[in-house]
């Protein structure tokens, strides 16, 4: 009985290390979205100079699944990430843009040297709605199916082996739930 | 602008350590503002490495201020504005875990060592304790002979 | 050709480790004295070949060898001197090498000093420590090789962040490591003591030392790095909670429930299991530190590398090595356990009830610390730790510690009563009682937390000095006061001198975290504000230059207590790092410190100034180098480090050592 008292370190200490172990696979600084199988949140978005008429709204989410990516003219990343957006245009996917925290005419700018790969454009400048999406930065992309509910959120730009991986087959299983 | 920075001072003084806060940011209502600086200081800043929304420079992190001022304005409490970013950024916004079945662990931690800890010392000095109350047995000659010896040549450090 | 020699003298202090590591134990087994006295030569050799390897790479970084790879990440043609040869720890490599280099030097202490040592328990020390040696070069050289050549050999460095190049940086991580590695000594004994099946007085008398010397560096280390802290960051704060930092406070937390524990131990024969079990503890502490910093399996301002291939090495490492001391404590600390009594009320139960304490402190942090990895790894939450946890535990816990702590030296040992203790403290209880009620009615209701915060450094202090008060026999007839004052041993003085340092720290933080007054607003030179009972004006706001950096700096004007004077803070921009560090101005008095910090605004041509008034923050500090240096009397006490002489007669029973 007063054995046990002395295996109580050893007993703690390897749960301990086990748990740090798996650890050790995790990456702390990837937060999962709050807004997965939720529906997106209610907003209503003017467009980018100069169709600011036409714009992006939470109501446009239905019917089929579709992307939201989230960009901004001082993003870096976003224009690595850019060419792919195209090629995923071209291909026939729907990728809608969310302008965050960015001047309207700077991205608009931004667009014109570079190509538009998206359906509806939000122009988000104070970041409120990016707010409402739990965005932590640019580029981020969401995936939402045609219930007009969140699935899925990638941080970062997208690559080729995150669409082939991860992407693609989220959009062609929601493809035909729907 | 005296009177506004005088009782800017006052409503610090109330609130703690001014950190990342500009002072265009800050809410004309001392009382709103305080609360406002109680609330930045118990949310993370999630694209930072360990630091509060409150001392963070970040451009989210002045973001989020600027909401938990906006909310305030609006009437929320404290409890409600906190729920409102935590659904949006989740749990890890919250520098203080909540508590919950999840925590329980966490949040037991120094009672789980105090208290059978302490338990279990006491056992072990009433035991000791008991033996120590009893006379110490004599030298014997032997050990005797060899305290004299240590004595005579001084040998204890 | 300098890397090449370090990397040479690596690769042979390697092998010497393991060496080290191997024939001694076996020796030790057979009882072959040739075995054991081998462990000593390579011992010796390896601390030579580890000398050499840093004094290479350190040479390096100050001739500016920009073809070794790391020089060329750190160093810089414009980096001044200091920060040159600093920066030989100022990355990961280096800083593991920096590591081994001290793990080395106190091998060969060990080999050294140790001679007067049981030739067997010598042995058995030096191969635990030549396995932990050969384990961190290992690390070293198979994933983080502080040597590798680059080519094409850059025409000049990126250079060190900015953040590092600062006389703190100098200091800070060598003192830490000689507290982290200082442990492994207590480790190496630990686990030497456990192989042998017993513990006797010399070993108590061995570890105190080496356990002392590691718990001063540690506390200067850590105090440094909350220095450091509040003067670089730029907004004041002395302590974040922040992981690394607490992969420090756990050693230190731990490392003082040692030192105590090894105390009883060596006067009492008592706690024999305990002090074991802390040994391997504290040690396994540091070794888990390091595994915090380097592995990313959190995030940290302080993380050094984000690289869980090397974290995995770490981890396996202190699986096996804290494992293996764990699993033989398991087996053999059962049977070694002492017959030395004492009573519920006497100075070993006090301490073993402020080891208990300490405990609890430190499973606190460590839970705090690590939660998050525990929780992702179970279900994928994502929950955060931050100060307003540690404020609710930590902070209530470390109350009671406190009270303690002044009860412990002024216990008897073995035996004593309630009231008799009591009576010996009635003096620091009524000055305590005091001052808690006059803190009461000066501070008001709202802040009688603070009145019992400053009353507890008062206990602290005043039972430290009523320690020296009996001990002069003040107040008692007949006493020969000067010559008891003159014969006072250090180690009394520094028991005395440590608690009140304690004591100092508690009441510098409880001021600090009461009092601080803050402000934030935007001027324009010539504006004139008032703060903190001052006149605060900005002077100019202009251009500066350093010698790898560009300013934007505010210069101020403070009148209106005592003689005016001037303050300066700036913004700093290193082109070659790109990066930015805000430079605060800070103005120490004797009661606070003023602190200023600008940043750019929104308003053309003016600034953003944040202006703090920080009350006895410098008591923080001071009140941990005035632990350090008590700690340093009691090392200095020629009674704790005489060595046993070595008897021909019947072995050292435990308990025989008097003093």
């Amino acid at each position: 009985m007063r054995r046990l008292g002395f295996i109580i370190p050893i007993a703690l200490f390897l749960m301990v290390a086990a748990a740090l172990g798996l650890g050790l696979r995790r990456d702390p600084s990837i937060l999962p979205s709050m807004l997965i199988d939720r529906p997106i949140p209610v907003f209503d978005l003017p467009g980018l100079p100069p169709s600011e008429a036409e714009g992006l709204a939470s109501s446009d989410f239905s019917g089929k699944p579709v992307l939201l990516n989230v960009f901004a003219s001082w993003c870096v990343a976003c224009v690595i990430e850019h060419p792919m957006l195209l090629r995923l245009q071209a291909q026939g996917v729907t990728i809608h843009g969310l302008d965050w925290k960015d001047e309207p005419a700077a991205g608009a700018d931004w667009l014109a040297q570079r190509g538009n790969p998206y359906t509806l454009i939000g122009s988000d400048p104070r970041g409120r709605t990016g707010i409402d999406f739990g965005v932590t930065g640019a580029p981020e992309t969401f995936v939402i199916d045609g219930h007009g509910r969140v699935r899925y959120r990638h941080v970062g730009p997208i690559t080729p082996e995150v669409w082939s991986g991860t992407l693609q087959p989220m959009l062609d299983r929601l493809e035909q739930e729907t | 602008m005296r009177r506004l920075v005088l009782g800017l001072v006052c409503a610090l003084l109330m609130a703690g350590p001014a950190a990342a806060v500009l002072p265009e940011e800050q809410l004309a209502d001392p009382v709103l503002e305080a609360r406002a600086r109680e609330i930045s200081q118990e949310l993370r800043c999630v694209v930072c490495q360990n630091q509060s929304i409150d001392d963070s420079d970040a451009p989210l992190a002045a973001d989020l201020r600027a909401i938990v001022r906006e909310r305030l304005t609006a009437g929320d409490t404290n409890e409600e504005v906190m729920a409102y970013i935590v659904a949006r950024y989740g749990n890890f916004v919250l520098l203080k875990p909540p508590l919950d079945l999840q925590t329980i662990l966490l949040w037991s931690a120094p009672l789980l060592v105090l208290i059978p800890g302490g338990l279990g010392l006491a056992l072990y000095l009433r035991r000791r304790g008991r033996a120590s109350a009893a006379e110490p047995t004599p030298l014997t000659a032997e050990e005797q002979r060899t305290l004299a010896d240590i004595l005579k040549t001084g040998d204890a450090p | 050709m300098s890397a090449e020699i370090g990397q040479l003298a690596l690769i042979l202090a390697f092998m010497l480790g393991l060496v080290q590591g191997v024939a001694p134990l076996v020796g030790a087994h057979r009882g072959d004295s040739v075995l054991m006295s081998l462990g000593r030569a390579s011992a010796l050799l390896q601390m030579a070949f580890v000398v050499l390897a840093f004094g290479a790479l350190a040479t390096a970084y100050v001739t500016m060898d920009f073809s070794v790879e790391l020089v060329a990440k750190h160093s810089h043609s414009t980096q001044p001197l200091p920060y040159r040869f600093a920066a030989t720890w100022g990355s990961h490599e280096g800083s593991m090498l920096l590591w081994v280099l001290i793990l080395a030097l106190h091998g060969g202490a060990l080999a050294f000093f140790g001679r007067s040592l049981r030739e067997t328990l010598q042995a058995r020390v030096l191969a635990v420590q030549g396995l932990l040696s050969a384990a961190f070069i290992g690390f070293s050289l198979f994933t983080s090789n502080p040597f590798s050549r680059l080519s094409p050999i850059p025409l000049d460095g990126t250079e060190l962040n900015p953040l590092l190049q600062d006389p703190g940086l100098v200091m800070h991580p060598p003192l830490l490591y000689l507290g982290y590695v200082g442990f492994s000594v207590a480790f190496a004994f630990a686990v030497a003591a456990l192989i042998e099946g017993r513990v006797d007085a010399a070993w108590a008398r061995w570890v105190r030392p080496w356990v002392l010397s590691a718990w001063i560096s540690l506390t200067i280390g850590i105090a440094l790095g909350s220095w450091w802290a509040y003067y670089e960051l730029g907004w004041g704060g002395w302590w974040f909670w922040d992981p690394v930092e607490n992969a420090s406070l756990m050693p230190w937390l731990m490392g003082t429930a040692l030192l105590h524990s090894a105390m009883v131990l060596e006067k009492r024969g008592a706690l024999i299991s305990w002090t074991i079990l802390l040994s391997v503890l504290t040690f396994s502490l540091s070794m888990i530190g390091t595994f915090l910093v380097r592995s990313g399996v959190l995030t940290s301002v302080h993380a050094f590398a984000v690289d869980p291939e090397r974290g995995a090495y770490i981890l396996v490492f202190i699986l096996i090595a804290t494992g293996a001391a764990l699993a033989l404590y398991a087996w053999r600390a059962p049977a070694m356990r002492t017959g030395a009594l004492f009573s519920p009320l006497s100075r070993e139960a006090g301490i073993t009830l402020n080891n208990l304490f300490l405990l609890a402190a430190t499973a606190t942090v460590f839970l705090g610390t690590f939660y998050p990895v525990f929780i992702d790894v179970l279900n994928g939450d994502k929950i955060s730790v931050g100060p307003p946890y540690y404020n609710m535990t930590f902070v209530p816990l470390f109350i009671p510690l406190l009270v303690l702590v002044a009860f412990g030296p002024i216990l008897n040992w073995k035996r004593d009563t309630v009231q008799a203790a009591l009576v010996r403290l009635r003096w620091p209880i009524i000055i305590t009682v005091a001052a808690a009620g006059i803190g009461a009615l000066a501070f008001g209701l709202a802040k009688l937390g603070a009145a019992l915060g400053i009353a507890l450094g008062v206990w602290l202090v005043a039972a430290s000095f009523m320690l020296l008060v009996r001990r002069w026999g003040l107040g008692r007839k007949g006493a020969e006061t000067g010559r008891l004052i003159r014969t006072t041993p250090l180690a009394v003085w520094g028991v005395a001198i440590a608690h009140a340092g304690l004591g100092v720290s508690t009441i510098g933080i409880t001021a600090i975290t009461a009092w601080t007054a803050s402000e934030v607003v935007t001027m324009v030179p010539g504006q004139t504000i008032e703060f903190a009972g001052r006149r605060i004006t900005l002077d100019a706001l202009g251009a500066a230059t350093g010698p790898n950096y560009q300013a934007e700096q505010g210069r101020f004007r403070i009148e209106g207590q005592g003689r005016p004077f001037l303050m300066v803070s700036e913004k700093r921009f290193y082109p070659s790092s790109q990066s930015q560090t805000t430079e605060a101005g800070i103005h120490g008095e004797a009661m606070g410190n003023l602190y200023i910090s600008v940043g750019e605004s929104a308003t053309p041509g003016a600034a953003t100034v944040r202006l703090w008034w920080h009350p006895l923050v410098g008591w923080i500090w001071g009140g941990a180098m005035i632990m350090a240096l008590g700690g340093a009397l009691s090392l200095s006490d020629r009674r704790l480090r005489l060595a046993m002489p070595a008897r021909k007669t019947a072995p050292a029973k435990t308990g025989e050592a008097t003093a």
